[in-house]
């Protein structure tokens, strides 16, 4: 990267402006080729700063590369790829574009140096992801992408208001660094709410299952990979090590699994699971120790990938039936084996199971909570894994394609594997899943410190084995009271959708009937009592002020016609009148 | 070939089921008794069946305690928003 032009994210943004102008045949090959120079030039960066910009009286830098900022630009490049390939049969090129800016947003943070470039490209990515909520196209996508919008610009809000304190603190100093976390100023704590609202850490969390639950088919592929991991790379930049984090990062590994087990809709259950599995990596940055932060970037690599690919899954069953609700579907295996098989290695790579990607990175991060004795974070952080597993791994492969089949028969008819680039994309998710649980250097040669911790030891995998067995075991045992209800769950958002309905009645109905009212009141009281006072300020300027007005001129008019009488032109009578005049007022000023 | 193999296990479920229980007591002690566990942690995990106890447990808490939870007026028809 020698200027902004080769830079990952601008090569997204001028592809997205580029597209429309391909069309027919030409347009799959450059979808394809877009990510792929993307891709390609992400892997070419060489360590540094490049693309420093002047603007007023901020420097700015669009590519500051290190190994943290190069292992998440690695993996969201390569999620591109696979994500077009996803989406390569959709002929509307707007949902191209979104997905394409979205993703040169994730890639803008990621590559920046300073906290303006980087609000920068934080809006830019909650600007175009809505559209990718509002593509899905049912009445109900609109209110759910307001809803994200709305959320995401009051987190865009606080961020802005934490970098203006810290600009002042800093006496201008806007360098996207580490942050003073063990003596945390208002600046820092509104820099990382910010964060945490798009690491959809509770309680600023509703907005993920509401949104990736709607999203396209094809945009929840983006979305479920893009803003949680790229704000997890802003936590691990600027707050490693900030204790809040743990406990925060252990109730959303928790909270998560608790709300996956209500849930009857795969695509929300999924991203209930994007919660918890994000948790780990608050709780590594949390922890903020070279093996937690190397388990945080480790994770959210491998989580991008596995949770790609159950979107992936899930959102192939919704394409091919119109269906995402467990309660109307089961059964499919027959009908669609091959994304059963992929999804299936979507739910054991994020279970952790042995040689798949999840058991290399998620154990990285557990292991760190027991190295530095925090033992609780540590427990309940592997009890949450257990509830991965009970989901992802079983439930939502149980319920879709085994268990009872509650598909409708047009369902059944419409049910099939997808179309040959939605396989391809699972197969290479797959793949890499896979790749990254057997061969360790592709994912630990990456890390942003040196990696000592080897996942394939005895012990570990013994308890690994044990936990999700065990797992299994229980849910079978338990299988009833997972069975699927129509229902949905009320969650946090509860307080500003209802408050929004609140806000909305009391729109229509009081502050509508006050304002009504005001305006038969101004229109009886007001409007008739202003036109009496017009009418009588009209009388009173002709009656009255016109009435003197004019008096003055005609008595004005009448002396001057009496003296013009006056003035005959005869001198002796002139005299006659001043002498008369004279004599007047020096016997009024005499005898006065 | 997947869905065959699938209905290979399907039509023969108690067999299948019986391997199953084999499986879990083979990793259950193999997990125990046969692996090196001075990496444990903790005291508590050098009690035999130590992890399985936990698996089992987290599994049943998980759901049992959801549901529980759940049913406290948190699950809600569908239409909850529409009104």
């Amino acid at each position: 990267m020698t200027s902004i032009w080769n830079h990952p994210a601008f090569i997204m943004i001028i592809g997205a402006l580029l597209l429309p102008l391909f069309k027919g045949s030409a347009r799959k090959p450059f979808l394809l080729l877009v990510p792929v120079i993307s891709f390609l030039t992400v892997c070419g960066l060489d360590e540094g700063v490049y693309g420093v910009v002047n603007f007023l009286d901020w420097e700015l830098t669009f590519g500051r590369v290190d190994r943290l900022s190069q292992i998440f630009g690695f993996i969201m490049s390569l999620m591109c790829i696979v994500g077009t390939l996803y989406g390569l049969h959709e002929e509307r090129v707007v949902d191209h574009i979104a997905a394409w800016l979205y993703v040169a947003g994730s890639l803008g943070v990621i590559y920046c140096g300073d906290f303006l470039t980087l609000f920068l490209f934080w809006e830019l990515m909650a600007f175009a992801s809505v559209f990718l909520v509002w593509f899905r196209r049912r009445p109900q996508s609109l209110a759910v992408g307001y809803r994200y919008l709305l959320v995401h610009t009051a987190g865009g809000l606080v961020l802005l208001a934490g970098f203006v304190l810290r600009y002042l603190e800093t006496g201008g100093d806007l360098s996207f660094v580490a942050l003073d976390v063990v003596n945390p100023t208002p600046a820092t704590w509104m820099i990382m709410i910010g964060f945490i609202l798009n690491a959809a850490v509770p309680p600023l969390h509703s907005w993920l299952p509401d949104a990736y639950g709607e999203a396209s088919v094809t945009g929840a592929i983006f979305m479920c990979a893009f803003t949680t991991k790229t704000a997890i790379y802003a936590l691990a930049r600027s707050c490693a090590g900030f204790e809040i984090l743990i406990p925060l990062g252990v109730c959303m590994a928790l909270y998560g699994v608790v709300y996956a087990v209500l849930e009857n809709d795969c695509r929300r259950l999924l991203a209930w699971h994007i919660i918890s599995q994000v948790g780990y990596m608050v709780a590594g940055v949390g922890i903020g120790t070279e093996l937690a932060i190397n388990g945080a970037c480790a994770h959210a690599f491998a989580h991008i990938l596995y949770k790609g690919l159950l979107f992936m899954g899930c959102g192939s069953v919704l394409y091919m039936t119109g269906k995402s609700k467990f309660s109307d579907l089961g059964g499919l295996y027959k009908k669609m084996p091959r994304t059963f098989i992929y999804t299936m290695i979507g739910g054991l790579s994020i279970s952790a199971f042995p040689l798949f990607s999840g058991f290399v990175s998620k154990s990285m991060i557990v292991a760190a909570g027991f190295e530095s004795h925090i033992m609780w974070a540590a427990f309940l952080l592997t009890l949450a894994s257990a509830g991965t597993f009970l989901h992802t791994g079983l439930k939502v492969p149980y319920f879709i394609w085994f268990g009872k089949n509650n598909c409708s028969e047009e369902t059944w008819e419409k049910a099939q594997d997808p179309p040959w680039n939605m396989q391809a994309a699972m197969f290479c998710a797959s793949f890499l899943c896979i790749f990254i649980g057997c061969y360790l250097p592709f994912l630990y040669d990456k890390l942003p410190y040196a990696n000592h911790y080897h996942p394939y030891n005895g012990y570990h995998l013994g308890e690994s084995l044990q936990i999700l067995l065990f797992t299994a075991f229980g849910f079978f045992l338990l299988l009833k009271k997972l069975a699927p209800e129509p229902v949905i769950s009320i969650d946090l958002d509860w307080f500003y959708r209802k408050g929004g309905k609140v806000f909305m009645w009391l729109v229509k109905k009081p502050i509508q009937a006050i304002d009504t009212a005001w305006g038969c009141v101004y229109k009886a009281v007001g409007l008739d009592g202003l036109m009496l006072t017009a009418k009588f300020s009209g009388w009173f300027d002709w009656h009255g002020i016109d009435g003197v007005v004019d008096g003055i001129a005609r008595s004005v008019r009448s002396i001057g016609g009496s003296v013009r009488k006056l003035q005959s032109g005869q001198l002796q009578y002139n005299i006659l009148f001043a002498a008369t005049i004279a004599a007047g007022a020096i016997f009024a000023l005499v005898f006065a | 070939m997947i869905v065959s193999f699938i209905d290979f296990f399907r039509d023969r479920l108690k067999a299948t089921i019986r391997w199953c229980y084999v499986l879990l007591a083979v990793v259950a002690i193999w997990g125990s008794y046969f692996v090196d566990n001075s990496h444990a942690h903790t005291a508590w995990e050098k009690f035999p069946f130590f992890w399985s106890v936990f698996g089992f447990f987290a599994c049943a808490i998980i759901i049992i305690g959801s549901k529980w939870f759940g049913h406290l007026g948190i699950m809600t028809r569908e239409d909850y928003y529409d009104d």
